[in-house]
């Protein structure tokens, strides 16, 4: 297979990531779409690695990995205190934030 | 040759099935299993692309650890289903046909481009290339940083996620009305209560 399938399904998968992060509102599938982008970028690096030759590209998608599971236990986390604290488990009425 | 071919095709329709399941279905718990099929379609790919020890940890991490962990916050929150298209907003309107424009910008810079190797299989590689050993070679020399740095952030993450999720003394001590109620329609978010009864136990999370 060319290379370029490869980058044009990994295209396809992250914009289907991007738009469920703007436009679902529970907070756990947000965090679901934003697994599926940093996995389109992963394929990307992948195939790049492929392209090249190169292993260098698997290990930052290895780190990309790392940095997956750091957002997703931080986020879970916050997510459960959300519920704790009885908070609306809505991204549209978390807005304390807001500048 | 017509086989990796078929293997291509099986773990992108699979893969594209997975991501619009994870955006289309309107149960949470759905959405967390479709992302499983997603990472296991996904991890077809990588072997495609001779990355086995990436394919492997897709599976055992990913698909295993991180979804199990996601399915124990489901199950503990109680996903609801939602409606799909919000009533208003802009951003929830708009985001589809910017999503949509990043696509088209994205296929277009891939096709388009003037990369001649984007159009071929691919370097020759050895036959060990993506194996443990090499990846493992690697991860200790060119990028022994990264690694430290990696292995930091996890315990920073463990750490952080045991103060964010740590149950608290005051919420326990109230009796039936713990469990949590579903927020009504309109309701503004209530202000946060006293929780910790003694000094260590009052540390708040603001979300």
């Amino acid at each position: 297979m060319d290379i370029v399938w490869f980058l044009v399904l990994s295209a396809f998968i992250f914009v289907i990531g991007a738009a469920g992060v703007l436009t679902r509102r529970n907070p756990l599938v947000v965090l679901l779409c934003l697994e599926l982008m940093l996995n389109a970028g992963n394929l990307a690096l992948i195939s790049f690695s492929r392209m090249h030759g190169d292993e260098s590209g698997q290990m930052f998608a290895l780190i990309v990995m790392v940095i997956a599971a750091c957002e997703v236990v931080i986020g879970l986390g916050i997510i459960v205190a959300m519920y704790r604290n009885r908070l609306p488990i809505d991204v549209d009425e978390m807005s304390e934030l807001r500048g | 040759m017509w086989f990796e071919q078929f293997l291509f095709f099986v773990g992108a329709i699979g893969a594209l099935a997975g991501a619009l399941g994870v955006v289309m279905l309107r149960n949470p718990f759905y959405s967390v299993l479709a992302l499983v099929g997603h990472l296991i379609a996904l991890a077809l790919l990588f072997l495609l692309l001779h990355a086995e020890f990436l394919a492997a940890g897709q599976v055992v991490v990913y698909a295993g650890a991180v979804m199990v962990l996601y399915l124990f916050v489901v199950a503990y929150i109680g996903g609801s289903d939602e409606p799909l298209v919000p009533e208003s907003g802009a951003v929830a309107r708009l985001g589809p046909l910017f999503a949509a424009a990043i696509g088209i910008e994205l296929c277009i810079a891939f096709i388009a481009s003037g990369l001649k190797a984007l159009d071929s299989q691919g370097a020759d590689v050895p036959p060990n290339f993506g194996s443990p050993g090499g990846v493992g070679e690697l991860m200790l020399t060119d990028f022994l940083v990264a690694f430290e740095a990696a292995s930091y952030l996890l315990l920073v993450a463990a750490v952080g996620a045991v103060v964010l999720a740590r149950r608290r003394r005051g919420l326990e001590e109230e009796g039936p009305a713990v469990g949590p109620r579903p927020p009504r329609e309109g309701e503004a978010p209530r202000p946060q209560e006293p929780i910790g009864t003694n000094a260590d136990e009052t540390m708040e999370v603001r979300v």
